[in-house]
């Protein structure tokens, strides 16, 4: 049996045929085809697969796609608006938040919800923010300084 | 003290923290990760994994799994036996007695720990081989298993393979100086039994492969997440058969790696061996847990060690006896590592008279151990830094003055330990000093006393390290067993436009070589560093090198892409004097321009000159066309990066907590290409370290099951349990290096563990804790202090 649902995907709208079982972040990567959004474990500690589901951050693996029918959701190839960077990203980039890169699309939507509902976090709130995100590489020192750099300037997404 | 610049005077691009060229692909979602590889006709890879450490495997029943949905094949090791030759260790310690068993792609008739190959099924989505995975039924018959290194020697234990009796795969040792005289002699000797605890290295990209075989050429195509892809191809040739010319390797984007992604791992061929069974691409990806059991582990020492030394503090001797848990199998540089890496590395940064360690590497039933950032030196380092502070302790003098005491002295240009080694450069002393100011180590020890008295138990531990990377002299590779060479190759090509691409034979997985090896060469040309694109991981198209690990990348590929460089400047300068009808000796270079001596404005730029190279209208007599370069970059010793690090803790008795109050490094990797970027490597360094000391432990039960196999158990260090690392550094160049640059990669790893355990030991004084065994859970600490509340 599968599940028709009808998804808006960074802007644009998906209808698919799904196992009900297939998870949101599955269904992104394997169905939409945007790989931005990335799996790093399979026990939701990770947070590599955080997304936007109607503007409020999601481990799209803890989610099924089915869940989200008619939901508008926002992955790390739509944060841009107009194919630059977004502020978020911008500061990333500036304050060297990311090595590998691997956790940093969903270290990124961590990073947004957390100034979405904190628009000026002190570092402690930002790193109570992002514990729930594993980044291996950068030990979390300067993803700090990048969202404190965003913060300041204004702006997420 | 004067040190002996060799290199250029940092320049402008050269030393300049500039933002990383491969970030913006990598921030939008546009980088390709090997499991982002999806090619026509994909079909999808289930691996079944033994669930006992121990068994004789019986009948594999894949009846039903092959019928089930979507199942395109099921094979197991009685496929792949004859086809698969097995994986070859390639570090073959001489004068050890090595004893390699043979370790299959997928187990035949024999599994040696939970996780080992058993099947694979391949279907026309990942959900339905995993459904059928479940369909295969295996009889096995369970063994007996061990997992402790040192038990695994005891007459009795059950044993893993016929050829090496007493599970021991090697013995080793390293001696220098009269250990004997040196422990005769002495008025003090320090014992302690340190378990280096096993560690996952969870890079937080999985192990995974995409392979495509096209029957009819025989050509093998393979998308891998490695830090080597050329010693992949070498290695994946020797075990398919697929010649060398015929394999591609592909390291796309690659997410971490912390050395598990050195070596070549069983899922890696088996994606391999569907692909060329069926003629169709197979993809294979890690889950989390499976890559827990699956990708190699590290450091899982036990050793037992003694330390001779004066009344006054002065080491004579270090003796050690080391069990080094190997895992099922010998992986494919493991021996290597608690041996050359370790033991060769014992004096530090100390004067030692004598050293002598005896190492076995011992198989026991668990995943096979692997290089884990540091490899072999966190467990030298720890150990030096460990006794050394006993040692303060038990002559009551201040664990500063004991180091200084023993510390060897400046030098520009060569100093010899008792291991054999040859140290390149080093001013410890300075790099403590600066710690020490920094941290504010003598108001720090009053404030710790001002503490005590009111009940608060902060304690300041402190770490000095030296490291062995930039692997290495292919000479010297070859007399330590290493199956491979350790040079690095580079190409420069210069385009008629003056855009320059660069081929490199090694493979960055998050270092942002693609940023720093472009600096070096704008730098060198005076061409902008956007104008310069660096290109690996892809064996077809880059020239050969022989990876990523051990702090080499920069220290040896770097040195590699320099000579090259100089290379095109010396053959530019030829042409510029042909052009500007002047003598090449009156051709000056400087700020990107060629010009004659004394007429500035009579000038090529090198963009200039790469046009009318690549046009070649107006050629000297004799020159080919074209402006490029190689090199072949074998260095003449590894490189010494050493440092002094300072943590600061406050332990709650009543709890065990242990809060990180501060952290202080100082590291010395020579000059620095991108001081951000060395920041940032000593950022995530540091912290892998400190998650050795407080959290991280890979645990196994006594029959061999992994308790800690999933990224809910086993606890890698999060945002809000750590404090902002304060990095600084000190500059000794290389003196051998032609950019006198060491690496940073390990740095921060191999000096943390120890500083944050001494502080903590430290700050539990005055409850006589003299030693724990990592991590330093709050249990732990809570009970050894009894639960009480103060002393």
């Amino acid at each position: 049996m599968k599940v028709s649902i009808t998804v808006s995907v960074n802007g644009r709208a998906h209808a698919a045929e799904v196992e009900p079982r297939l998870l949101l972040v599955q269904f992104l990567r394997d169905v939409v085809g945007l790989t931005g959004t990335k799996i790093g474990c399979d026990t939701s500690q990770c947070g590599a697969c955080t997304v936007l589901v109607d503007g409020v951050a999601v481990k799209s693996c803890t989610c099924l796609a089915a869940q989200v029918d008619g939901s508008s959701v926002t992955t790390v190839e739509g944060l841009a608006a107009n194919g630059g960077l977004a502020p978020l990203q911008e500061a990333f980039w500036e304050k060297h938040g990311l090595q590998c890169g691997f956790c940093t699309p969903g270290m990124l939507f961590a990073a947004h919800e957390l100034l979405r509902t904190n628009p000026n976090p002190s570092p402690e709130q930002i790193r109570h923010g992002l514990e729930g995100n594993i980044c291996r590489c950068t030990g979390y020192q300067n993803i700090v300084r990048a969202v404190q750099a965003a913060a300041a300037g204004g702006g997420r997404a | 003290m004067s040190v002996t610049v060799t290199a250029p005077a940092p320049a402008r691009v050269f030393g300049s923290g500039i933002r990383r060229r491969e970030d913006p692909r990598l921030l939008t979602g546009t980088a390709v990760f090997t499991g982002d590889v999806t090619l026509p006709g994909q079909t999808y890879a289930a691996i079944l994994r033994s669930p006992h450490a121990h068994a004789r495997i019986g009948k594999i029943d894949t009846a039903r799994a092959k019928a089930a949905p979507g199942v395109v094949a099921v094979f197991t090791g009685a496929d792949s036996e004859g086809v698969l030759n097995p994986i070859p260790c390639a570090w073959l310690i001489p004068g050890s007695d090595l004893k390699t068993a043979p370790y299959r792609p997928m187990a035949k008739d024999t599994v040696r720990y939970v996780g080992d190959a058993v099947a694979v099924v391949v279907a026309d989505s990942a959900h339905h081989a995993y459904d059928a995975l479940e369909l295969i039924d295996v009889d096995y018959a369970p063994l007996p298993a061990v997992v402790d290194p040192q038990k695994a020697t005891d007459k009795g234990a059950p044993q893993l393979h016929g050829e090496a009796p007493g599970n021991v795969a090697f013995h080793w040792t390293v001696a220098g100086g009269d250990i004997d005289a040196a422990f005769k002699s002495a008025d003090v000797v320090i014992r302690d039994r340190i378990v280096q605890q096993r560690l996952i290295p969870t890079a937080v990209e999985t192990r995974g492969a995409v392979a495509q075989y096209v029957p009819v050429t025989g050509e093998l195509t393979l998308w891998n997440t490695t830090q080597n892809p050329h010693i992949v191809r070498f290695i994946m040739s020797v075990v398919t058969g697929v010649p060398e010319d015929r394999l591609r390797v592909v390291a796309p984007d690659v997410g971490g790696g912390f050395g598990s992604k050195i070596p070549q791992i069983q899922g890696d061929f088996i994606t391999a061996f569907c692909a060329m069974k069926l003629g169709r691409p197979v993809k294979w990806v890690e889950t989390r847990s499976e890559n827990y059991v699956s990708t190699t582990h590290g450091r899982d020492h036990i050793q037992e060690v003694e330390l001779a030394a004066t009344k006054d503090g002065r080491i004579l001797g270090l003796r050690a006896t080391v069990w080094a848990g190997m895992g099922g199998y010998l992986s494919t540089a493991a021996p290597g590592i608690p041996t050359i890496l370790h033991g060769l590395m014992l004096s530090g940064p100390y004067q030692i008279p004598a050293i002598k360690e005896d190492v076995y590497g011992v198989y026991t039933n668990t995943t096979p151990v692997e290089a884990y950032r540091g490899a072999g030196r966190p467990e030298a380092t720890f150990m030096l830094e460990r006794l050394v502070d006993l040692l303060a302790s038990e002559i009551k003098v201040d664990p500063v003055e004991v180091r200084r005491r023993n510390v060897i002295p400046p030098f520009e240009n060569g100093h010899a330990v008792v291991t054999g080694l040859s140290y390149d450069s080093g001013n410890y002393q300075a790099a403590l000093d600066k710690a020490l100011a920094h941290v504010g180590y003598e108001s720090l020890r009053k404030e710790q006393a001002a503490a005590r008295a009111k009940g608060r138990h902060v304690g300041i531990g402190i770490s000095m390290y030296v490291e062995i990377c930039g692997l290495g002299p292919s000479q010297v590779a070859g007399a330590v067993g290493f199956q491979g060479g350790l040079w690095e190759s580079a190409i420069v090509r210069f385009h008629p436009s003056g855009k320059v691409h660069v081929f490199v034979g090694i493979s960055p997985h998050g270092q942002g070589e693609e940023t720093t090896f472009a600096q070096i060469v704008a730098d060198e040309l005076g061409v902008a560093v956007t104008d310069v694109k660096v290109v690996h991981g892809d064996t077809d198209n880059t020239p050969m090198g022989w990876g990523t690990y051990g702090s080499r990348a920069t220290a040896v590929g770097g040195a590699a892409l320099a000579v090259a460089t100089r290379r095109i400047k010396e053959k530019a300068k030829l042409l510029a004097s042909h052009l500007l009808e002047a003598a090449v000796e009156d051709i000056e270079y400087a700020g990107g321009k060629f010009f004659v001596r004394g007429s500035p404005d009579k000038a090529k730029t090198i963009q200039d000159i790469a046009l009318m190279a690549n046009v070649a209208w107006n050629l000297p007599q004799g020159m080919e066309a074209g402006l490029e370069a190689s090199s072949f970059y074998d260095p003449p010793n590894f490189t010494f990066p050493f440092g002094a690090h300072v943590a600061v803790v406050e332990v709650d008795p009543e709890t065990g907590h242990v809060e990180l109050k501060r952290y202080v490094a100082v590291d010395d990797c020579g000059h620095q290409i991108n001081p951000t970027i060395v920041e940032g490597q000593v950022h995530g360094g540091v912290v892998q370290g400190i998650g050795q000391a407080l959290w991280e432990q890979a645990v196994y039960d006594q029959n061999g099951q992994l308790l800690t196999g999933s990224l809910a158990d086993y606890a890698v260090p999060r945002a809000d349990v750590l404090p902002d690392i304060e990095v600084l550094s000190t500059v000794t160049p290389s003196p051998h290096h032609p950019l006198g640059v060491k690496g940073i990669g390990e740095a921060g790893t191999i000096a943390s563990t120890a500083a944050v355990y001494n502080a903590v030991i430290d700050a539990l004084a005055p409850f006589k804790v003299r030693t724990l065994e990592m991590p330093l859970t709050p249990e732990r600490i809570w009970r050894a202090v009894g639960g009480r509340k103060g002393a």
